[in-house]
């Protein structure tokens, strides 16, 4: 491992690339298996295409990965395929096989990279790869060797359920056929598939399916092989080394990520030229839904229809907005409050936390999502399957609709729907043998540990990163109230650091004077302003800390209305910008302005100004059609007016925002 | 003169305590002081523009110390000296007309109907003017035989004076007061207009359909919006609320009740919402000399954030508004800073803002200013009664309003006096 691995740092970029591309485009190959053909989709044939696809373009999206999970699991949107993947990836163990019989030494360097993961295997070594991998990944791992499971601690799936996990494994089949030799490719495949059928219990026309599915897949594997063997000649020998060093390149990750990734790789590399159109389709899949535009009124009507809460729409609404949802303030809770015990689809635990989003008792991307995440921990921990129905798909459902019901009291942050794509995935990737109580009890330790290590942890990551920016004397501004940011201070101030505060504010939310109150509380010497001083201050500022809502990819940071303005200001002085946003935040859509995509708050706090009686001239003509309030509370700050995003992944530009994105998701969604 | 000194007095405590809003009110106010001190003021028979304006700038030096901000106090102070000198000026050239015909000739050049300024002063003033006034391109090309006029530019009570001896004094003395009152009667009356002047230009500037931003709450923005309004143009504003003053409700109160189509904001959002306005129009507190702006607080991140979209700023200053000094750190030497409650509940807070508390200062500062200093570069035009202008233009601009010995008002009374 150790020679190899410094060949992989110096190759990881190219691997990297390579990688990413590769994942979805197996989770298509990996329909043929019974679930996945079931589901719908692309099937076998996608699968082969998609290989070549990925060859193709170095420099491919990483969301198509979700998209493409989402197909093959009909429920589970996103998160569910990477997991699978991972099962696959154990399809990179194919890439010994492949590679390395031609290339290098194949033997020798599978055993020794893979040894962990591969068990022997009752199928075939690409098979045993496969199973061993994904032991590995599962802490139980009785099969599975310690090394792998010990990268993955905290994913946990069950190894056992790995068998269940066909889907990875037809997947692996598939595309291990494309580079093996026929011959191979058929017993393989053959062999893979039928363990797939067996562990797909559900699907009763799996066998059939399957055998269609082998056939294709050995026509594909053949087509393929020939096309690859060309290929192979000129390009495998260098793609192959690559991959193999991929392999090793993120040990600490995750030894599943480089799975995924040889697998990729190796595909790619092996077909380079077999087909470009399934990869366009796998981008279109990976870019992120529209969202739902408001202004679509047949749309609405049936969310309407669907509905849970009872909205009345704002009916003074400003034009440029319409495609946002509005309503009237305070018409949902008396509503909701009255339907508690009529409400069966909705879990109590989650119904409180949509009673807080809606009162506003719980603001703020990290206390939203961790809300959401326990809710959904009791939830499920409550959660009983109903009889003739799969645990999976029942509780991916039940979700949805929880989900849905949030929304309903107020749009989902987007740090929240990351959090939902986790979850989502979990589920979907949950091993099929699993007993369900056995699988409820790994859900919620998921949940626990993606709170644990993509909040809390990350978050002390960030105040470990931050703390280093900050010196005596200096005079540090940051506007409203962020977690991440209050954490920065008040830790800086632990360690002794003499240094001032500015805290800027705006109106409706004066979330900032909370802050004052905490930090002040603490001994921090504090200056408070009103955004509207903003370059008043800025004079004497040596240094803005600011937090986000998300990042997004083209580096725009999405946040509290009002830090753009900050962020303007501090560079226009010529001031450093430092953005503290964990990584769970970051989003693969990308946004130019506010406009398009934002929230609307409550108009009523715009017309009052509490504490300020003499500030009346408005209430008298709330009704006025001329007047409209518009309370926005989101804003985006372009890339451009900032030096620098803290995440924990490090101290990064804004132009690297992308490459985290990519990098890091799949990861981030097997924990 | 018990009586005029009580009224100053009044005046100067109002402008301490910050009682004036506004400086139109502020500007007018003074000029209607200053032209009572005139009034009362014993002109001797010798060197009268000099008393007045001794008188003037005792006054001026007064109130311009009691609220060294509210820049349109100065800006009328030296608006009347400059009168003074103009009316003077124009005396002294009639007097010598009327000695002299050739240059009776001259003075027809330049004030058409004008032979002899007696009643008319405004027509005075005007021909003063344009005869007085430092070199420009049209007093070059026009006045190249008025030879005798351009020394006089300089000339200044002293000067005057001597050639006054030679004039009849008795017909002057009464004249120059006379004069001098008629034209700050002008000047109130111009302060007292501009709104409309400057609303006059709306419709050339607003369009059908736009979008304008604007923050806080300004009568000549009002006013302006008004009037293009009337026009039957249709477009849409974006109010910023202008916090902590609040005053964009006023504002968008006003713009409802006239039936304009109106968009409450808060001022975070004003970044959010630029890159669909099509034009920023603001109001002013003060322009200076070289074109920077000294605005409500606030609007220096609305510039930014305008120059950023390449949104035309567009301020609105009426001409008692032009101050003819240059800003020196105006961001901290012109601003002024507000009480802390207008942001934070003093209950909460009190232990934490005191300075009595502990050793030195205490922990918690709040920072309230007033104004904003927008500088010339993020200013697209100035809409004054007068038309509009450039950012670069506004020194010349000044040049028209003040004479150049007035500029520095305090030092030179205490050097005089």
């Amino acid at each position: 491992m150790d020679s190899r691995r410094t060949p992989r740092s110096v190759i990881d970029p190219k691997v990297r690339q390579v990688g990413f591309f590769a994942p979805p485009d197996r989770t298509n190959s990996g329909q043929p298996d019974p679930i996945s053909s079931s589901s719908s989709s692309p099937s076998p044939p996608a699968a082969n295409i998609s290989p070549s696809g990925n060859s193709l373009s170095p420099v491919m999206i990483p969301p198509p990965r979700h998209s493409s999970d989402s197909r093959p699991v009909p429920f589970v949107p996103h998160p569910a395929s990477p997991l699978r993947r991972e099962s696959i990836p154990a399809g990179s163990s194919y890439n010994p096989s492949d590679f390395y019989p031609p290339a290098t030494s194949p033997t020798a360097a599978s055993p020794s990279s893979f040894a962990c993961r591969m068990p022997v295997g009752g199928y075939g070594e690409f098979s045993e790869d496969v199973v061993a991998l994904s032991p590995g990944r599962a802490f139980r791992g009785s099969s599975v060797r310690a090394s792998a499971s010990s990268s993955f601690p905290g994913g946990g799936f069950d190894l056992t359920a790995l068998k269940a996990s066909s889907v990875p494994a037809s997947e692996l089949t598939t595309v291990s056929v494309f580079n093996l030799p026929p011959g191979i490719a058929e017993k393989a495949g053959g062999a893979f598939v039928e363990m797939q059928n067996d562990r797909h219990v559900s699907s009763k026309a799996a066998k059939e399916k399957t055998t269609k599915a082998e056939r294709r897949a050995l026509q594909e594997a053949q087509r393929a092989a020939k096309a690859a063997a060309k290929a192979e000649g000129n390009k495998i020998p260098g793609t192959g080394s690559s991959a193999v060093t991929s392999v090793n390149v993120k040990p600490a990750k995750g030894v599943k990520a480089a799975l995924q990734k040889n697998d990729s790789v190796s595909v790619a590399a092996s077909e380079k030229k077999v087909a470009d159109r399934p990869v366009e389709k796998d981008r279109k899949k990976d870019v992120p839904q529209p969202r739902m535009q408001y202004d679509d009124r047949s749309r609405v009507e049936k969310a309407k229809r669907r509905a849970v809460v009872y909205q009345t729409e704002a009916r003074n609404r400003v034009e440029l907005f319409r495609h946002l949802p509005q309503y009237e303030h305070g018409t949902q809770l008396p509503d909701l409050e009255s339907k508690f015990f009529q409400l069966d689809p909705v879990h109590p635990a989650v119904y409180k936390v949509g009673l807080q989003y809606l009162s506003g008792n719980i603001s703020g991307g990290n206390a939203r999502c961790i809300a959401m995440l326990r809710a959904f921990q009791e939830a499920i921990k409550d959660y009983s399957t109903p009889p003739e129905k799969n645990l999976g798909r029942d509780l991916t459902a039940k979700l949805s609709s929880y989900v849905s019901f949030l929304i309903e009291c107020r749009p989902l942050s987007i740090s929240m729907g990351n959090a939902i794509r986790f979850l989502k995935g979990r589920i979907a990737k949950l091993p099929l043998t699993l007993s369900e109580s056995e699988a409820k009890a790994l859900l919620q330790s998921d949940i626990s540990r993606f709170i644990s290590e993509k909040i809390i942890l990350a978050d002390k990551v960030i105040v470990k990163h931050a703390v280093t920016k900050i010196r005596d004397g200096d005079v540090l501004l940051t506007y409203g109230s962020s977690s991440a940011v209050e954490m920065i201070l008040l830790h800086a101030h632990e360690l002794g650091k003499q240094f001032r505060v500015v805290i800027v504010d705006s109106r409706p939310k004066l979330e900032g004077q909370l802050l004052l109150r905490r930090l002040v509380g603490k001994g921090l010497n504090c200056t408070y302003a009103h955004i509207n001083a903003v370059s008043y201050i800025m004079h004497e500022v040596s240094r803005v800390f600011l937090g986000a809502s998300s990042v997004l990819c083209n580096g725009t940071v999405y946040s509290r209305v009002g830090t753009a303005c900050v962020a303007m200001v501090a560079h226009a002085f010529r001031v450093p910008v430092l953005v503290c946003c964990e990584a769970y935040k970051f989003h693969e859509r990308v946004q130019l302005d506010s406009i398009c995509a934002n929230e609307l708050g409550d108009p009523d706090a715009i017309s009052k100004v509490p504490g300020r009686e003499d500030i009346n001239s408005l209430k008298h003509l709330a009704s006025s059609e001329k007047l409209q309030l518009l309370n926005l509370i989101y804003d985006a700050t372009p890339s451009d007016y900032i030096s620098m995003i803290i995440t924990d992944y490090g101290m990064v530009p804004p132009t690297s925002v992308p490459v985290i994105v990519r990098e890091y998701r799949r990861e981030h969604l097997w924990i | 003169m018990p009586d005029m000194q009580g009224l100053v007095n009044e005046f100067l405590i109002k402008l301490k305590k910050r009682k004036m809003e506004g400086s139109q009110a502020t500007a007018k106010q003074t000029a209607e002081l200053l032209r009572a001190v005139i009034s009362q003021q014993r002109v001797p028979y010798s060197n009268q523009s000099a008393a007045l304006i001794d008188a003037v700038k005792s006054v001026g030096e007064l109130l311009i110390s009691a609220n060294p901000i509210e820049l349109a106090v100065g800006n009328i102070v030296r608006r009347v000296l400059h009168i003074i000198r103009e009316e003077d000026l124009s005396l002294t050239t009639a007097a010598m007309a009327g000695l002299n015909l050739s240059s009776v000739s001259d003075d027809d050049d330049d004030a058409e109907h004008d032979d002899h300024p007696v009643l008319s002063a405004a027509a005075v003033a005007a021909a003063a003017r344009s005869t007085l006034r430092p070199p420009s391109l049209q007093t070059l090309l026009e006045d190249v035989p008025d030879g005798t006029a351009i020394p006089r530019t300089s000339s200044s009570g002293g000067d005057s004076e001597g050639k006054s001896k030679s004039a009849d004094k008795s017909s002057r003395t009464r004249k120059l007061k006379h004069d001098v009152i008629e034209a700050v009667n002008e000047l109130i009356q111009d302060i007292n207009t501009c709104h409309e002047q400057i609303a006059e230009q709306a419709v050339e500037h607003i369009h059908q359909n736009e979008v304008i931003l604007t923050l806080g709450s300004s009568r000549t923005v009002l006013e302006f919006l008004c009037a293009a309004k009337e026009k039957k143009r249709s477009f849409r504003v974006f109010v910023a609320e202008g916090a902590p003053r609040y005053q964009g409700h006023l504002l968008a109160k006003e713009l409802v009740s006239r039936g304009l189509q109106t968009t409450l904001i808060t001022d975070s959002a004003v970044f959010a919402m630029i890159s669909r306005v099509n034009m920023v129009i603001v109001g002013a507190h003060a322009v200076m000399a070289n074109g920077g702006v000294i605005a409500p607080v606030g609007l220096n991140m609305v510039a930014l954030a305008a120059q950023r979209h390449a949104v035309p700023f567009v301020v609105l200053a009426g001409s008692h508004k032009l101050c003819p000094l240059y800003p020196h750190n105006p961001e901290v030497l012109l601003n002024e800073l507000r009480s802390p409650s207008e942001l934070l509940d003093f209950g909460e807070f009190s232990e934490c803002m005191d300075f009595g508390n502990g050793a030195g200062s205490p922990l918690l500062h709040v920072v309230n200013p007033t104004f904003d200093y927008v500088p010339p570069k993020l200013v697209s035009l100035f809409i004054t009664d007068t038309g509009g202008h450039n950012p670069s233009y506004m020194y010349r601009l000044i040049a028209d309003y003040y004479s150049a010995d007035d500029l520095v008002v305090q030092r030179r009374t205490t050097t005089g006096s």
